[in-house]
């Protein structure tokens, strides 16, 4: 028998292969079943029944519905999305440089309020009841309370209208310096960090607690062990499950469900990419950002299951 | 003074009291047994006697003095370095207190590596050496393994390893066979009994059982409700307890209050030829079990044995692979939801655990109205009359009608239960561990209750359980299972009288008895 490790990846990965396909069909499907077909939305005014049969035979859109998404998913499957209608480029050159900058602001997001709000959520759960526990509760719920748009525009309004320290927009030029660069990430990383802190710490704090409720916790007092040793290593690595699927959840809502904060700074990500394309009927466009979404999802899913199971022996390890 | 010496503790938990007035001493090398329902705060006493306070309780009075040293003045440092050397605590879920995160050998040995700062080799050879003592198998690897990976008995050998890592001068045993099958207990028992006598250590042993307590220990404390109802030598308990409460926990044991005639033995349910497993796992083989009109058959066994799986096929829980079930002589459909209601109403199912079995959010009248709504068709003021008929069967007061199941005691809870399925006036009960979670006290309440059903009745019973104590007081046929098959079946008495297999003899010797060294010739014959 396989090492149950690798079984799970397999079973876990199969079906999140599943799920890709079934959302590339809905997805397909969905942008098929606009009214007007895309011969229509590229002509617009121009288009003359000759023309558009003419161009309805060039896109391939006389083929029946099932051969059509056949033919786009063995595009897919070969990295071809096939051609944005707005730019006429391929939708791939439009999709990878702002997911590479959706990656980063994500990244570099996750990076400060996850470690952040994980070590808040220990400490709140050691401290429990306490002052300090009560304080960090609050300040993080009343960030979280605040809408994200307006977070946004708080933050500019001081450091980059009053202060002048941060640039309000984030639009990159090809010769920005990396200081520049790293300039304009301040104020929406910002932002996000405060966005999304509350969630994992408050997610942290009660995994630890009801870790921290369990006999073996107990039999770890019993043994004279201090608080803080018991809080760490006795119930914290019980606690990972939660923490890192929670976190992975954090990190596929930074990449790509910050459209509002992408359009506050202006920041060229892949919301921002797709909310326009949706604008301009651009169909293949969207198709290509939702099954990038898609994507994202997925394998941060399967990333935080996978984990999930590798810091758990009893999924890990073989029974024997 | 006494090595331990407690004098008038209280302890509250808010304005509760846990623990009223309760003074106690212990010498060096002697073993106290401390004895009682659960919830009396056996447990609760045995920690604070190493100073340990569940989170929660304080201390509204009272001395406790260890070697010496005064644990109610110490501050929470000098008790924690305390717990670290001088004591050591065994609980009674092995299963849930090791941490399931750790291999068994760091864990063991963790106290000792925070303390002298010794490292890898160190540490395995050390677990190897306590393992070793503890006769577990391959002693070298043991450590290596994940709590999930090994059996109950040897995790609880494994947590008796981890307190005797620093030499303790006082082992506190919270239970520790409780959650063991009989002959796994015998087992561990025996390596208490042999630490104990190695190290010449102080003990305190806390159970419910008073036959283990007996075997183990030189002193019996009794507690009931917080309050120290007994205290005495173990034989003087045993022989002439001087409160009702003691004389009524060391008679459940030994009394035959269960007058059972030999009934006619007409067959009411049979089942034929069973196979029975869950995916790709096979638990039972070709099983052959009947139960007659008013007979009390016990289906006995170890846990994993396969009693539970037979009774689960019986009541159409389970689909079996091959074999059927026949009730009154009509093969019943092998699925429940195949069944009719008639046939689901005759036989009804009682399980081990009555928290898990009754919906939290239904009050005891919703539950009981269910079946009677259902079976009997009843309504209005026939259905509320029959609701108070149910609740005087089996002697429950119809005010608790209107309560949820959280506001019942476990006894009540069981008896609840019963009455659900009695609402459905069926011709057999099966009885799944019915009294395993419940105190020696309650559970005689509850055999008694079940024995006036049977015998007014002529209900027919399938009495699961691994008790061979109550098995002999209270069936009629015994059918005894291993590994899936049945080993050995007969009437109770000529099974007691005469076991014929292996099997059912260890069984038997495995049965602890309140009778003076019964553990020193599990002992002394080795087996």
């Amino acid at each position: 028998m396989a090492h149950p490790l690798l079984s799970f990846a397999m079973r876990r990965g199969g079906s999140g292969l599943v799920s890709l396909l079934l959302v590339s069909l809905l997805v397909f499907v969905g942008t098929a079943l606009l009214p007007g077909d895309a011969a229509q939305s590229i002509l617009g005014q121009n288009a003359t029944p000759e023309t558009l049969a003419a161009l309805r035979q060039q896109l391939g859109l006389n083929e029946p519905l099932p051969v059509r998404y056949w033919n786009w998913l063995v595009g897919l499957a070969q990295g071809d999305m096939g051609t944005s209608f707005s730019s006429g480029r391929a939708v791939a050159d439009l999709l990878w440089p702002r997911l590479r900058a959706s990656m980063t602001l994500a990244l570099a997001a996750a990076v400060i309020a996850l470690p952040l709000a994980i070590s808040l959520g220990i400490l709140s759960a050691l401290k429990r009841d306490s002052f300090l526990d009560r304080a960090i509760s609050f300040l993080s719920m009343w960030l979280v309370s605040i809408p994200a748009f307006l977070t946004g525009y708080i933050l500019i309004n001081i450091f980059a209208i009053r202060l002048g320290w941060f640039p309000s927009l984030s639009i990159s030029h090809g010769s920005a310096s990396f200081m520049d660069w790293i300039n304009a990430l301040v104020l929406p990383v910002t932002t996000l960090v405060f966005v999304t802190i509350a969630h994992t710490m408050r997610l942290t704090r009660t995994a630890v607690l009801s870790v921290m409720a369990s006999d073996y916790i107990l039999m770890a007092e019993i043994k004279g062990l201090s608080p803080r040793r018991v809080t760490l290593t006795h119930a914290l690595p019980n606690a990972l499950s939660p923490i890192l699927s929670i976190s992975m959840l954090t990190v596929a809502y930074l990449m790509v469900g910050v459209v509002v904060i992408e359009t506050v700074f202006n920041y060229a990500g892949l919301g921002k990419l797709m909310v326009d394309a949706v604008s301009y009927r651009d169909l293949p466009l969207v198709q290509g950002c939702a099954v990038v979404f898609s994507l994202v999802f997925v394998s941060l899913n399967f990333a935080a299951d996978f984990l999930s199971v590798l810091v758990n022996p009893r999924l890990r390890e073989p029974k024997e | 003074m006494s090595f331990l010496d407690i004098q008038g503790l209280s302890l509250k938990a808010g304005a509760t009291e846990i623990l009223r007035d309760v003074s106690l001493q212990l010498e060096r090398g002697q073993v106290l047994g401390l004895i009682g329902e659960s919830g009396a705060g056996k447990s609760t006493l045995a920690l604070a006697a190493i100073g340990f306070l569940k989170p929660g309780l304080t201390i509204a009075g009272g001395k406790v003095s260890l070697d010496g040293i005064d644990l109610v003045a110490a501050s929470p440092d000098e008790l924690s370095k305390l717990r670290q050397s001088k004591v050591a605590y065994v609980a009674q879920s092995a299963a849930a207190a090791f941490n399931p995160f750790y291999r068994l050998g760091h864990q063991v040995t963790e106290l000792r590596a925070l303390r002298d700062g010794i490292g890898g080799s160190e540490r395995r050879q050390l677990a190897a050496e306590l393992f070793a003592r503890l006769q577990l198998p391959e002693p070298d690897r043991f450590g290596l393994k994940y709590p999930h990976q090994v059996s109950g008995g040897q995790l609880q050998r494994a947590m008796i390893a981890m307190a005797l890592l620093n030499n303790p001068e006082l082992i506190v045993f919270d239970e520790p066979t409780t959650a063991l099958d009989v002959t796994t207990q015998v087992e561990v028992l025996k390596v208490i009994r042999q630490v104990i006598a190695a190290e010449g250590c102080s003990a305190i042993y806390v159970s419910h059982d008073i036959a283990v307590v007996s075997q183990v220990c030189d002193r019996i404390v009794v507690v009931r409700n917080g309050v120290m109802v007994e205290a005495n030598e173990t034989r003087r308990i045993i022989d002439s307890p001087q409160t009702d409460y003691a004389r009524a926990l060391v008679a459940s044991r030994s009394t035959s209050d269960f007058n059972r005639e030999t009934s006619d033995t007409q067959i009411l349910i049979e089942g034929r030829g069973l196979d029975l497993g869950y995916g790709s796992v096979r638990i039972v083989e070709n099983v052959d079990i009947t139960v007659g009109r008013s007979e009390i058959v016990a289906l006995v066994g170890e846990s994993g044995s396969g009693k539970t799986t037979v009774a689960r096929a019986i009541a159409g829980l389970l689909v079996p692979r091959r074999g059927s079930v026949t009730l009154s002589g009509i093969r019943l459909a092998a699925s429940v939801d195949d069944r009719n209601d008639d046939q689901r109403r005759r036989i009804q199912f009682i399980h081990q655990l009555p928290d898990v079995a009754l919906n939290p959010r239904q009050t005891v009248r919703a539950v009981l109205a269910r079946p009677l709504v259902k079976f009997m068709g009843l309504s209005g003021a026939d259905l509320e009359e029959r609701l108070r008929g149910l609740m005087a069967e089996v002697e429950l007061p119809a005010a608790l009608l209107d309560r949820y199941p959280g506001a019942l005691s476990g006894g009540q809870k069981q008896r609840v239960y019963i009455a659900r399925c009695l609402a459905a006036e069926p011709d057999i009960l099966i009885c799944d561990e019915v009294t395993s979670a419940l105190d020696p006290l309650v559970e005689e309440s509850i055999l008694s209750l079940l024995w006036h059903l049977n015998q007014d009745k002529g209900l027919g019973m399938l009495f699961i359980t691994h008790n061979l104590g109550v098995t002999r007081r209270f069936t009629d046929r015994v059918v005894i299972m291993e590994r899936g098959r049945i080993v050995e079946s007969g009437t109770t008495k000529a099974i007691f009288a005469a076991p014929g297999e292996e099997y059912t003899k260890r069984l038997m010797l495995a049965e602890p008895s309140t009778r003076a060294g019964w553990l020193d010739e599990r002992i002394a014959s080795g087996d």
